[in-house]
């Protein structure tokens, strides 16, 4: 290539400029592409909703309302008003939060403590306590639903918010336990040893020393767990019936069990409503995410 | 008394021996370094030493009274880390007290204390910064200062230069060093790199595979190495070891290396034990340094080798000779011109000698 004169390279450079041009532009396109596609079911979620029947039935998924009406929510939010066969969500919703709130609490805060011991402290069979927990994390939902069912029979739990938390924080422990495993591997464990002849027994390392550092990870974990509780479906819907079912098993009953005409606009509404939680948590936390990452910086 | 007293100790992780049947006394005011290339037990030993390791075998005796089973916290003890292990979510002055609230020492005493050191280490204008707003010499000023106000018997380090960049290291390193001067605080310190444990002990305990192979002053450390493992880790370029056999005749012993007809002449050795030389495979120790140019004593043994290679570093160069298909590291300085592949006249200066058993590797 030494035979290469100024104005072949003047040319080469005009060329991966094109090049370089061209691609940005294809990415650009594929970009909008998927954009659209994933954005498209949430739009028509969202039209529909605010369409009355009458336009749903005269127009098609994608025409625009007529006007932005929230019938359709405050039905499926607080129902007609009239008395047996009104399923709406209020109090599902409040059960799910019920049910969201200590189990997401009681999960992370475990899977904080049993992650601490887990690296920073050795015990006979440590290896193993690890192994079975990460073997917790394969096991598939249906598998534990009978030996559960059994156990919260027998605990008197069944059927109710209390019950649920108790499945569900269970079931968290083996993810949670692995996200904060990992992160407290990355923190040296001479924090620990300094801590430990400065005098810091066990709770107070873990509350005063390693809590204050682990914010992203407890972020990373609730976006996780919150995520995974309030979609529940299989564990809301076969350990609960009735008024104890949290907002996932209800908006199904919603759905199914509409007797006459399927008023789309309401079964939307109530899907948008069952998922905005997730929505705000991923929006709130995901902020604090960042934050705690940028500023967790342990070493130098 | 001593300040610390380890007996016959022994460690090991599962399976593995880590530490073997240690013996180590440090007088009050003393510097002891353990040094020892990594995987060596010296941290273990060290670990130990602070009570964060358990024992498997021996004691551990503090001021003549055995702590082997006392809690780390409660032993007085300070340890300073590699990573500094600076509290990240405390700021500096959060850091430096942490351990005397847990202690329930009083408000005004630990004020007293902050106030003391912090003036000592110049760290009083940082104390309300956290440790990832300082730089690698002032987090490493403020884990040192830590553990001084513990005010302890015993300082333990756990090699706290090496992750200062290379200058830092150096002025840490004399910082350190009149650290210790003013203070006289017993010492316990960890490192791999012989430099900082030259300059700084008063004693070294070279460590390998859990043993520890030689406990005396550096200059004892340097000058008469106990076995090969000591001669070959201790010095840059390390000693040259050149095997060969010992010939005594008529009082007279000499040095013969393999293949050749030189004999060097080592009446004046100090030899342990002056029986059944004769014929006896040892190595022939001599560092880089103390081969010349030119005539440097009377002693010194004139002998012609073939220059092979050069590396210039600046203030000096390392010549590698050809001694019978040996290789021979010499260190000159840098103005010394030396032709390759031809025979130059060299001259060993035999007072600074050691001879190893080529069995048993140990000093004879």
């Amino acid at each position: 290539m030494q035979d290469k004169t100024h104005s072949s390279y003047k040319q080469l450079e005009q060329k991966s400029k094109y090049t370089n041009m061209f691609l940005r532009w294809f990415l650009y396109f594929v970009l909008v592409i998927f954009a659209l596609y994933f954005i498209f079911p949430l739009y028509v979620m969202v039209v529909t909703s605010l369409k009355t029947m009458e336009e749903i039935r005269q127009g098609t998924l994608l025409t625009w309302p007529s006007g932005l009406n929230f019938d359709s929510w405050l039905v499926a939010w607080g129902g007609r008003g009239y008395g047996a066969g009104d399923t709406f969500l209020k109090p599902y919703f409040w059960n799910s939060i019920k049910m969201v709130v200590p189990a997401v609490f009681f999960s992370t805060f475990i899977g904080a403590m049993a992650g601490y011991v887990l690296t920073k402290w050795r015990f006979k069979g440590d290896k193993w306590v690890f192994l079975f927990l990460l073997f917790g994390c394969f096991i598939p939902y249906q598998a534990i639903l009978l030996p559960m069912a059994r156990t919260l029979g027998v605990l008197g739990i069944s059927n109710s918010v209390i019950g649920l938390v108790l499945v569900h924080t269970v079931y968290g422990i083996p993810f949670t336990t692995l996200f904060f495993r990992n992160f407290y591997v990355s923190i040296p464990s001479e924090l620990v040893k300094a801590a430990r002849i400065d005098g810091a027994g066990f709770f107070k390392i873990f509350f005063k020393i390693l809590l204050p550092v682990s914010t992203p990870i407890i972020v990373v974990t609730i976006i996780w767990q919150f995520t995974q509780i309030w979609n529940d479906f299989l564990f809301g819907s076969t350990f609960s019936f009735g008024e104890a079912a949290p907002i996932q098993v209800a908006l199904n009953n919603m759905v199914l069990s509409s007797t006459s005409v399927k008023e789309y606009n309401v079964d939307m509404a109530s899907a948008i409503i069952a998922g905005i939680p997730t929505l705000i948590v991923y929006v709130l936390a995901g902020k604090y995410f960042i934050r705690g990452l940028t500023s967790g910086a342990v070493k130098g | 008394m001593k300040t610390l007293k380890i007996e016959e100790l022994s460690k090991n992780f599962g399976s593995t021996e880590v530490l073997r049947k240690i013996n180590l006394e440090i007088d009050e005011g003393n510097f002891l370094v353990l040094l020892g290339p990594s995987g060596c037990g010296k941290s273990t030993l060290l670990n130990i030493i602070a009570g964060l390791e358990t024992i498997n075998e021996g004691n551990v005796h503090i001021d003549d009274y055995n702590v082997s089973k006392v809690e780390p916290k409660d032993r007085n003890i300070a340890m300073v880390f590699q990573s500094y292990a600076l509290y990240p979510s405390m700021n500096v002055r959060e850091n430096m007290i942490f351990g005397l609230k847990q202690a329930k020492v009083s408000k005004e005493k630990i004020e007293e204390q902050l106030e003391k050191v912090s003036k000592f280490l110049q760290v009083d204008a940082l104390l309300e910064r956290k440790p990832s707003q300082l730089s690698g010499g002032q987090r490493q000023r403020v884990a040192i200062g830590r553990a001084l106000v513990r005010e302890p018997r015993i300082f333990l380090f756990d090699e706290p230069l090496s992750n200062l960049d290379a200058k830092l290291r150096v002025e840490m390193r004399r910082e350190i060093k009149k650290l210790h001067q003013q203070l006289k605080t017993t010492v316990v310190y960890v490192t791999h790199d012989q430099t900082e444990a030259m300059s700084l002990g008063t004693n070294i305990a070279i460590m390998n595979h859990g043993v520890i192979q030689q406990n005396d002053t550096p200059e004892n450390i340097y000058n008469k190495p106990s076995n090969t493992f000591v001669a070959d880790f201790i010095g840059s370029p390390s000693m040259n070891l050149i095997k060969g056999n010992l010939k005594e005749s008529s009082n007279k012993v000499s040095f013969i290396t393999h293949g050749s007809n030189i004999e060097i002449p080592i009446n004046g050795y100090d030899f342990k034990e002056k029986s059944n030389l004769d014929n006896k495979e040892v190595y022939f120790g001599i560092r880089p340094e103390h081969i010349f140019f030119k005539k440097s004593n009377d002693e010194d043994f004139e002998i012609n080798l073939r220059a092979d290679l050069s590396e210039y570093i600046g203030h000096e160069q390392i010549m590698t000779f050809n001694f019978e298909n040996q290789e021979v590291l010499a260190k000159f300085p840098s103005t010394v011109k030396i032709d390759l592949s031809k025979n130059t006249k060299l001259f060993f200066d035999l007072t600074q000698i050691s001879l190893f058993d080529a069995k048993t590797e140990e000093r004879i």
